[in-house]
């Protein structure tokens, strides 16, 4: 087979695996002063689906969430969603709306208001600013955000001001937040570092529900946790995809062993 | 809550006016006193003891002034944590804007005479008006100006330093560089603005006697019914679901822009409303003090404003009106007293408030306190507490 053609098949292939993902990140390299945080990162995920992201620090887990949600510009490579909109293109606010939620690594909740207000604001819908200065509560809206508010169980905390929950409530209100955004795809960092034993379960099964009908990426350390989630796992390591595969698989792979899980 | 929502589902600000307890307060406070105070100047007999003095009546109105510029900077500091330090900026430019109507208003009284120049340009051998003295002979368009002029000004300002997204302490900076920046601009002679002595020897407004005592009265009346008006009108915005969005960009700032909200449109929104408001109230204040110079750009006049609304209560907004009364109120009483002590007692005061009332005076009142109500000791226990929890923390 002559050259052009194997690139050609390449180039269909790739076509092909993109066409079918929520996102795909190809190729993508990032430098801070010097520091390589990411090195030709690759990696997709396909809708519908559950994936856990896992690494040793510095690994570029959070570096990767800022590229995806438009914090960060990438000095080369695609990050696609969708399989056709170029998010390397977009600011925060342009990639939140078209549908891709994102949580911190430290619950970030708005304070000084309720919960219930803090799902109001972050229900899908207008985001100009005189759309907001009208704007009237209706019934729809409020029925979603009792809903959620039973999702993220948090029914009894709905007049409570955010600030006086605990740490796990906030993540969870958070997670709130997220799905009143109605997301295709969830970034979700670290939900359950300081939770207790019995929060990280619970975080699990919600983040388990939330995908059956959504993409959901989550950052986490926690190798319970990950096993709880029963999903396919990625390892990142400098800035690249060292292993990818069910957590039993990546267990035994030598070098994941090697630079994270041996230690 | 739930049977008032329920109730002024059609006239929701009603509802919210109702159930704001403190600005109930404030506009009873306003009526009474746009009703009483002119009567008392006006109506009751000098001898009597209810006479209100002329004097006390202007002095009443440039507080009323003062009040509304402070409840502009409460819009925006208190509320979506912009933290202005160059709003006496927009209170001067609506101030020259009156005071340029003001000055054509003269005519051929002044001491040159002449029909068409204020004499400042008369003195400057100028020939002819400068081509944005044009309309100011007009009160509409004076008016207009006195809120066109600030409110462009926070439009373009604003647009550059969110849209660069410059935050915090660095937007406090520039800010007060804008207004000293005008402060040179308005001292020179050749803007056309009279330079350092500014304008001043007004005669009268819409053809009565600045001098005369219902001409004060009008204008004190029309300070506290333009106070009332905006601090409805902020209160609509604060309680409306833009308010919300304000103050959670105060909390968060990129937790809002991830929810797809577009921050810099917010800010840019809240600052010029809040700029129109300043210049109103300078627009107002100029009548009744009878000069506007450059002095009113200067940055420490820009700080005491912040000053106000802290010692009153920062994300009340009424409590930028008491606070704009207690300190002004001191001010004058120092000022006339012990003048050397005034700028001491200002930082003390401002000292003693951060430390001891982080909420202003209006936290220190139970009624008005925030729902995790606290007193002044515990609150001050639990600051302490928290810089050791913070120093203690990772960052």
């Amino acid at each position: 087979m002559s050259e052009a053609a194997e690139i050609k098949i390449e180039q269909a292939e790739r076509k092909e695996a993109r066409a079918n993902t929520i996102l795909y990140v190809d190729g993508v390299s990032v430098t801070f002063d010097g520091f390589r945080a990411l090195n030709s990162l690759s990696f997709y995920v396909e809708p519908g689906e559950l994936r856990a992201i896992i690494g040793p620090n510095g690994a570029g887990k959070t570096t990767m969430m800022d590229i995806i949600t438009g914090k960060t510009r990438p000095d080369t490579g695609d990050v696609l969603f969708r399989s056709d909109v170029d998010l390397t293109k977009l600011d925060e606010a342009e990639i939140a709306n078209l549908g891709i939620g994102r949580k911190f690594q430290k619950p970030t909740v708005f304070e000084s208001h309720t919960v219930f207000d803090n799902l109001l604001l972050a229900c899908s819908g207008g985001r100009g600013v005189f759309q907001a200065l009208f704007h009237r509560l209706g019934n729809a809206e409020k029925l979603r955000i009792e809903q959620t508010l039973e999702t993220i169980m948090l029914v009894d905390k709905r007049d409570e001001t955010a600030a006086n929950l605990s740490h796990g409530q906030k993540q969870w209100l958070e997670i709130g937040m997220l799905l009143m955004q109605e997301p295709e795809l969830l970034l979700v960092d670290e939900p359950v570092a300081g939770m207790t034993d019995s929060e990280t379960e619970q975080t699990a099964k919600l983040l388990r529900s939330i995908a059956i009908d959504r993409s959901v990426v989550v950052v986490e350390h926690d190798m319970e946790f990950v096993r709880d989630l029963d999903c396919k796992v990625t390892v990142l390591h400098e800035g690249s995809v060292l292993a990818e595969g069910r957590l039993d698989h990546v267990q035994k792979d030598p070098r994941v062993i090697e630079v994270y899980l041996g230690r | 809550m739930t049977d008032y929502r329920q109730k002024y589902q059609m006239t929701p600000v009603i509802g919210w006016l109702l159930r704001d307890r403190g600005g109930m307060i404030l506009l009873s406070i306003l009526i009474a006193a746009s009703i009483l105070i002119p009567v008392g100047n006006l109506i009751v007999p000098e001898g009597s003891a209810l006479h209100v003095p002329t004097w006390m009546m202007s002095l009443l109105g440039k507080y009323l002034c003062y009040a509304l510029l402070a409840l502009s900077v409460d819009l925006i500091w208190g509320f979506c944590g912009i933290l202005s330090l160059g709003h006496g900026a927009f209170f001067a430019l609506g101030g020259y804007a009156m005071g340029m109507y003001l000055m054509r208003q003269i005519g051929d009284r002044g001491v040159y005479g002449n029909p068409e120049l204020p004499d400042f340009m008369v003195f400057l051998n100028w020939t002819e008006l400068p081509w944005y003295w044009f309309g100011f002979d007009m009160f509409w368009f004076a008016i207009v100006m006195a809120m066109f002029v600030p409110g462009l000004l926070a439009f373009v300002f604003g647009f550059l330093a969110f849209r660069s997204r410059v935050t915090g302490v660095y937007l406090s900076i520039i800010t007060q560089a804008m207004t000293y920046a005008l402060l040179l601009a308005f001292f020179r002679n050749d803007m056309g603005f009279g330079g350092n002595n500014g304008l001043t020897d007004f005669k009268d407004l819409l053809g009565f006697s600045l001098q005369s005592d219902s001409t004060r009265a009008s204008l004190f009346v029309a300070s506290a019914v333009m106070l009332g008006i905006c601090y409805i009108l902020a209160r609509c915005i604060t309680n409306s679901r833009l308010g919300k969005v304000l103050i959670a960009i105060r909390d968060a700032e990129s937790r809002v822009r991830f929810t797809g909200y577009r921050v810099e449109y917010y800010k840019l929104f809240v600052f010029t409303v809040s700029a129109v408001m300043a210049g109103i109230a300078g627009s107002l204040y100029v009548p009744q003090v009878g000069i506007i110079n450059p002095g009113e750009f200067a940055p420490a006049l820009s700080i005491e404003i912040v000053i106000w609304v802290a010692v009153g209560g920062r994300g009340t907004l009424y409590g930028a009106v008491l606070g704009a009364f207690i300190v002004n109120y001191a001010k004058t009483f120092f000022t006339g007293v012990m003048p050397e002590f005034w700028l001491f007692f200002l930082g003390g005061l401002f000292i003693a408030v951060t430390l001891l009332l982080p909420k202003g005076v209006i936290g220190a009142v139970p009624a008005f306190g925030s729902p995790d109500r606290q007193s002044v000791l515990a609150g001050l226990r639990k600051r302490i507490s928290n810089g050791r929890a913070n120093q203690g923390g990772k960052a």
